[in-house]
Parts: C-alpha cells; structure tokens; sequence
C-alpha cells in the first residue's frame, strides 16, 4: 500500500538522517524493556534499548517492529541491526514487538507494515540501535577492565582489549552494559565496512516453516478458547433483520450463536461444527443499495466516464493542442477487475477479553489501528488491549484494512459470546469478503510526430478511491485526488513533451483496499501496454522507444537495459515464442522485465520464462530481494492470467479457487532476476516486482498473434485461433 | 470413537467420522502444522499422508483415518533433517511459509515414488498445491536438490 504521499516519501528519504541525526535516544532507552516471552525462561533477558536484548546464556533477540508475512522481513531488520552490534549471527532471534509508540513506522507514526517501505524506513534506525548497545556493552566491559573504550573492540558477541586480548562475552556484559547511560553520539560503519548486510543470508524463519512449527495467527490455541464463523451479508453494505439459529444449535459442538454488527456468529467446540451451524442458521438480511450493483452495468459506467474528462492529477506542456497538431493519433480503453488478496492464510483473530483487559493475537499489518478498534469496541483504553503480532500467511495489503474489520469484528463476538474466541474466515469468506483491489478503467490518448515519436499523451482513469473515508485521507487525498488511484501514471519517468492524466471517482458499496503494488496493479499494466501500441504505431522497436524516452532517467534505463540484455531481446526465439517488454517505477524502485510467451491454438498463453531487473538502492539480503521478484511476478501473472472479482445483483460470483484460480506449478515460469548495483538508500522489494509482468506479458500475446490485450484477466477465448 | 496414529503414536479421537481429518489434526489433536486453505481439495495447504498416500485431509472424513498411519508435516524428522527440509532450508523456499508444510508433504509422495524427478514429474505433483507467495520456481529448484540429498545419502 502506499499510505505516503510522494512528496511524504522523499522528504523522509531526504532526512535518511531524520533518524540518523534526529534519534530520540531517550524514546529508546531508558529502561524501555519489552516484556520477555515465557520461553526465554533461565537466561536472563536484558533489554539494551527496544530493539535488542541480550540474555545471559548469550543469547541475541531482536525486536521486530514490523509484520513478518514472506517477505524476509524477521531476517532483514536482525541483519540490519546486527551489522553494529556485532553479535554471533548464529545467537541472533528474532521476536515480534508489543504495540507501543517506540515502534511506530518512522514516515506513518503508526506501527504498521507496509507500502514496500519497512528496509527503507529502517535502514537505519535498526542499524542505530545495534551501534548503541554495542557503545554500552563496550563501555561496561571498557569499565569493568578499568581502561579507555577506545581501546577496545566488539567482535562476534565478544568485547576485546586489543592491547592485551583480554575479552568479555555480551551475555556476560549485558546486565552491566544495561546501566550504562545511552550514548549521544552513534556513529555508523561505512557501508563498505559492512559484513552481513549486503551478502545473501539464510532467513532466520526458514527452519520453522520447513517442520510446522511457525506459529500463525489460525495456530493460536489458549485455554477455553471457542471458534466462531461468521455469517456477513451476502451484498455489500447489507445487514440482518432477523435470524432463526435453531438448527444451527441443535448441530453437536455448537455452543452459542450471536449478532454481532457485521452478521451472526455461530460459536463452536473447533472450525468444523461452526462452519455446519453456520450452515443451517437462517437469515434474513436487508440487502440495502447494494443489491442493485452489477460489474456488467459498472463496466459501461466506468467506460462512459473514462471518455469525459477528470479532476487533473498532472498536466505538462498543452496536450490538446499537441494531439490536434500530432502526424498520427492513437486511443485506446483499458480496464481491470476487482481482485481479492486470497492471501494462502484465511483471516483469523483470537480475543480473550475480560473486563479490565483484553488479549489479541493475530497476523495483522496495522497494529496501532487495530488495537484501538478492538479497544473501542472493548470500552477499554488501547494500553489496556496486549495485541501479538502472530506470523502472517500472506498479507498482500488485505490484513492493514483502514477500518480494522477483521480484529473489530473478532472483538464483538468475544464481547458478545463472553467467551475466549477465535473468529476463522473460510475461503470463501474471504473471496466474497470484499476489500478489493478496485476495478479500473483507462482512456489513453497519444499523438506521433511525423518520426513516431510521441508527443502528446493523455490518460484519464476511472476507478474507486481506496483511501477516501479512512484515517489516511488527509495523508492521501489532495484536492480530490487518491495518490494511489494516479500513482504510475501521473509521475511516469518517460520523457513525452505534453501530457495530462485525469481522474473519475465513482463511489459505489464495494469496498476497496491496497492490494500489493496499489494504483501500480493497474497503472503498470495499461501504461506499459499503452506505451506498447505508440511504439508500433509509431514504427518503434519497443524497447528502443523507451530507451529513447527514458534518456533522463538513468536509473531506470539501466534496469531496462540489463533486462533486456539479459533476456537477449531482438535474438531469434523458437517458432510460435515471443518476447515483451515493459518497466515500472513504484515503491522508489526502478524494475524491468522481459517476458517469453507463446500462445496454444485455444489461446492458453503459457509463460515460459520472466527476466526481471531491479534497481532497489543497497540490498539489505540480495537472495530475499530475489525471492521477492520472483513472488511478485507469480503474484502479478495470477491477475493478469486468472483472477477477476465479478458481481451479478450485488453477489460475488467467485467463491473459492475453483473459479478463482491461483498460478499453479505447471504455469510457472523460469524466472531471473538481476539487481542494479547501487549504492542509494535502499527502496521497495515487496511490491515493485508486481506491476511489469502483466504488461509484458500482454506485449508479447501482440508480438506473437498481433492482437492487443487491453483487459485482464487475458481470456484464452480472445485469443483462440481460428 | 476412532483410533489411528499420528506420526508414530496411537491416538483416539470422539469427533462424529465426517468431521474432516485437518480439523481433527488441528483442533482435537493440536497438531498445528497441518494448514487451511480452501476446505474443497483445491489448494493442499492441509496435505497429510495416509499409510504412506497424499492425501487432503480437508475433505477426508476423519474415519477414513481409522486404523492407519497419519504422518504429519511435524512427523517428517524429529531434527529437520528429511533431504526436502534440508533442501528447503538449503534454498530458502519459503516466504510467509503458510503453504509449505502442504509443499513438503506432496514432495515427500513424489520423492518416495520418484527418486529423480523430472520438470514433468514436478509439475504433475506438485500442482495441486498453490503457493499465493509464488516460491514454485524454489520449491522445483529444491525438489531436484533434495532428490541429489538422497541419493549422496544412499551412496554412503
Ligand atoms: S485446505 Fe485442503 S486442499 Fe485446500
Ligand atoms: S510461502 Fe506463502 S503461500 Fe507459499
């Protein structure tokens, strides 16, 4: 999700030494010690500030502050602050955070995870306070040796004299350095003294997600603890006005069935008889306006508006007089559907509340926000609400929802049933639950010089605002414009003289969220194959055009062109394959991809092999920056091949991954990626990977049948041939 | 009453026989590695072995079960050293990990019935199972390692 603004985005980059120069050591320290888990047991647990502690058997814990959901994120932060602190990277662990201001986001001022921005906003933060704790422990060991500390030296866990080799082991030295008065001044490495960040490591939670121990939020089982399912209404906005649970309770295991605010929640002994009692309750619901949406009609709405102009978002040079003066003109309508975030993990909370306080344990990316939600709820003060960070099966964007859904709604059955509950989401919970990524439409016009080059591009877009009625409007929305409804298109890097893109907002009752890469989802896709059709009307070999356009922008014309090499761009492929090509900048990060297509008689496009080239400034681990393109570009391929959200009188037709299908193993391609060295501060990884692999894909169906894909999910019927 | 065992030991459980196999695992036995995904056999997430077969325990009545051997991902070595664990860790398949214990358990099948695997073999597989994080081009990459793991194994 993109929650900063541009602008927000760059004034922090800038300030990279907001953290460096401006810590607030005294946030950190004093005696700010996070509550050790029950299996540190014997050790001791020493706190040096909120993001380590040392234990006595010479153990090192690291304190995450951001949601662990695939993206390597347990392993980069630890590597980070241990770059400083110099402990055995074999002790260091790691551990999710209380919810408290000391952890919030440095740019949001919340404590959450997302927008591809946890290695950025942290570089150096995380690296801060290993250089602190390491200054302590030096200096208590430097005290108890009775000598200068700066005669000393930290070295894997240990405090060495240099002159006379005399060393300390950290654990030994914690309890000590514990008392020692923060240092001021916290001077960092020169990156390239660094050891650990930068070279490719081992993920730390990689062992536990190979022998079923990684806990995840659905994982979570305390004493006395009920399961509920929820039954939500079957159209958006729709709520119940009566309900008959007599069948549901008569099913054995159903303990108790309640109303909550969102729908009726049947409570049972385990998942399983509270999915049957759900089963057999009976509703009656007041579908309300919703009822009356459907994608059909929306699909004819959006097109209309999309041909009328917009609130502008950006405008360059006179683009309507350079498309009447343009040798040749090109327009052209594309669209994209509603897409849910399907994370492999369904939505699930676990609330033990009580009167005076309330327990929480779940996989969520927006701490701050949904501990005060389940507080509302609770009548209770946040400090009251302990919220657990679980592990993540997947995040996607969907488990930051604006309005907390999933924990306020798990809060008001625990407050309803007055039991311990887990509220689990099913499947098709989840598929029908909305918070979509919106559907989009795009109306391009572009104007060619007599040479084919463009001069004129014009891009009005149709679609849902995401942040419109949440607490991140007045960070998102200026002058009517949602920067993530624009984002990719109003700031793309290409060099065209004259340019204007617009924006229509309908408001209808789905809801709409983040869905990883945002506004880029769709702008990357249309953008990229838009540019696609200007460089053949114009004549232009694809990738030469953007190398052309992209002369200012050398950052990214060095992905484009390593990717391209890469992928051997312009060289012979086997009968029926073809290449395309497109670039995206999202997230501060500057990524191309080539893809290798070839098309079946009954139109199957069968992706064989996705070259990816990232610029993301430093690499924290390179292999996880990897394991990132190669998950966007599967991510990224399962909307551009499979997945739509469809509404037929207000109900979503798609229920489970039958008929909303996922990118399996024998559809994945091979997939390389390249990074761009570079030694800027470090940018997104999460999401960039998402954005260029539609359209490139999109490209070569063009290269290789010369028909344009300008719709997703590409349907195989378009592309039959005769 | 329905007796079978569970990685090695003999358990009885008082769920009614349909109640399907994952829920029996995970919510009267606590046995947590099994996963949810789909309830409908499409994703594999909840992939357990029966006397030795893949199987989605989110749609197998627990009876099924009765009087045979369950394995569970938390059954495939007590110390992490099955050759697709190492392989696994070896190539750091996993991003939110949520799907892999379903992964494994599929792999397990394939690599006892197929010690080479070809791309085909994996594909056949290994496609019932989805990964939403994307790490099929690791998961195809370490499925060919731990089939090499095993066979320097064997060699010994
Ligand atoms: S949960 Fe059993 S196959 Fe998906
Ligand atoms: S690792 Fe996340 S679903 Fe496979």
């Amino acid at each position: 999700m993109s929650v900063a603004t541009e602008m927000k985005r760059r004034e922090f980059l800038k300030a990279g030494a907001a953290l460096g120069g401006g810590l607030l050591i005294s946030l950190y320290v004093p005696e700010f010690v996070p509550a050790a888990r029950a299996a540190d047991s014997a050790a001791k647990p020493v706190a040096l500030n909120a993001f380590v502690r040392i234990g006595t058997d010479e153990s090192v814990t690291v304190i995450s502050n951001h949601s662990e959901m695939g993206q390597g994120i347990y392993t980069s932060l630890p590597m980070l602050l241990n770059e400083e602190l110099e402990a055995d990277w074999a002790r260091v662990r790691v551990e999710s955070s209380p919810v408290d201001a000391v952890y919030n986001h440095t740019v949001f001022g919340l404590m959450m995870t997302g927008g591809s921005t946890t290695t950025n906003s942290e570089y150096d933060r995380f690296r801060k306070m290993g250089a602190m704790a390491r200054i302590m422990l030096i200096a208590a060991a430097a005290q108890s040796w009775n000598v200068d500390s700066q005669t000393c030296r930290a070295e894997k866990g240990f405090v060495i004299h240099t002159a006379t080799g005399r060393r300390a082991s950290y654990g030994s030295l914690a309890e000590a350095a514990s008392r020692i008065a923060p240092p001021k001044d916290i001077p960092l490495k020169d990156p390239k003294d660094f050891t650990l960040v930068g070279k490719p490591v081992h993920r730390l939670d990689t062992p536990s997600k190979t022998n079923g121990t990684a806990q995840f939020g659905l994982d979570v089982y305390i004493p006395g603890m009920l399961t509920a399912v929820v039954a939500r209404a079957p159209v958006f906005g729709g709520k119940v006005v009566s309900f008959n649970a007599d069948q549901a309770k008569a099913i054995p295991g159903v303990v108790n069935v309640v109303q909550v605010p969102s729908g009726v929640a049947v409570i049972a002994k385990g998942f399983w008889p509270a999915k049957l009692g759900r089963e057999k309750l009976e509703i009656t619901w007041d579908d309300g306006p919703g009822a009356a949406l459907s994608t059909v009609e929306m699909r004819a709405n959006f097109s209309t508006l999309s041909k009328t102009p917009g609130l502008v978002a950006r405008k360059v040079g006179d683009p309507a007089a350079a498309l009447a003066g343009a040798a040749k003109t090109i327009t052209a309508e594309y669209e994209v559907p509603y897409l849910a975030h399907c994370m492999m993990e369904p939505l699930n909370t676990v609330v033990d509340l009580h009167e005076d306080r309330c327990e929480i344990w779940t996989g969520t990316q927006f701490q701050t926000g949904d501990r005060a939600a389940a507080a509302k709820v609770a009548g209770l003060k946040p400090e009251q609400v302990t919220l657990h960070t679980t592990l993540l099966g997947g995040g996607f964007g969907r488990r930051a929802n604006p309005s907390c859904d999933f924990v306020t709604e798990a809060t008001e059955v625990a407050k309803a049933a007055k039991v311990p509950v887990k509220v689990v989401w099913t499947r098709e919970d989840d598929i029908r639950g909305g918070w979509y990524r919106p559907m989009w439409y795009d109306h391009f016009a572009a104007g060619l010089d007599a040479s084919g080059n463009p001069v004129a591009w014009t891009h009005t877009i149709v679609g849902q605002s995401i942040m419109a009625g949440t607490m991140f409007e007045s960070y998102g929305i200026k002058n009517g414009i949602d920067s993530a409804s624009v984002e990719g298109a109003a700031d793309i890097l290409y060099g065209i003289p004259n340019l204007q893109v617009d924006l229509h907002t309908p408001k209808n009752e789905v809801p709409v969220q983040w869905w990883r890469s945002v506004g880029h989802s769709h702008t990357g896709f249309s953008v990229e194959a838009f540019l696609d059709e200007v460089a053949h009307a114009g004549g232009k070999d694809p990738y030469e055009l953007r190398r052309t356009l992209l002369a200012g922008q050398p950052r990214m014309l060095a992905v484009l062109d390593l990717a391209a090499q890469k992928a051997n761009w312009g060289s012979a492929l086997p009968a029926g394959r073809a290449r395309g090509i497109a670039t995206h900048f999202s997230f501060d990060s500057y990524v191309a991809q080539v893809a290798e297509i070839s098309v079946e008689k009954d139109g199957t496009v069968r992706v064989h092999r996705v070259v990816a080239a990232v610029d993301c400034g430093r690499t924290v681990n390179p292999d996880t920056v990897k394991a990132q393109l190669e998950g966007g570009i599967i991510f990224g391929l399962t909307a551009a091949l499979k997945t739509e959200i469809t509404l037929d009188k207000g109900r979503v037709q798609q229920r489970n991954f039958n008929d909303y299908p996922m990118v399996r193993m024998f559809e994945s391609p091979t997939i390389e990626v390249f990074i761009v060295p570079s030694t800027e501060h470090p940018t997104g990884v999460g999401e960039p990977g998402v954005p260029p692999v539609a359209p490139a894909v999109a490209n070569a169906i063009f290269a290789a049948t010369g028909k344009r894909v300008r719709r997703l999910p590409i349907k195989p019927e378009d592309l039959r041939s005769a | 009453m329905i007796s079978f065992t569970v990685n090695g030991k003999p358990v009885t459980v008082e769920d009614p026989p349909s109640t399907p196999l994952l829920w029996v695992i995970r919510d009267s036995l606590n046995l947590t590695g099994t996963k949810y995904g789909c309830g409908m056999a499409l994703c594999g997430a909840c992939t357990v072995h029966i006397d030795g077969q893949a199987v989605r325990s989110c749609v197998a009545p627990v009876s099924r079960a009765e009087g045979k051997k369950v394995t569970t991902i938390e059954g495939i070595s007590p110390d992490l050293t099955h050759p697709l664990q190492q392989a696994w860790i070896e190539i750091d398949v996993p991003q939110c990990g949520y799907c892999q214990s379903g992964q494994i358990m599929s792999a397990a099948v394939l690599l006892a019935e197929n010690s080479t695997p070809s791309d085909e073999d994996i594909d056949e597989a290994m496609s019932g199972n989805i990964c939403r994080c994307g790490t099929y081009p690791r998961i195809r990459r370490a499925i060919h390692r731990a089939a090499e793991i095993s066979k320097q194994r064997g060699a010994k």
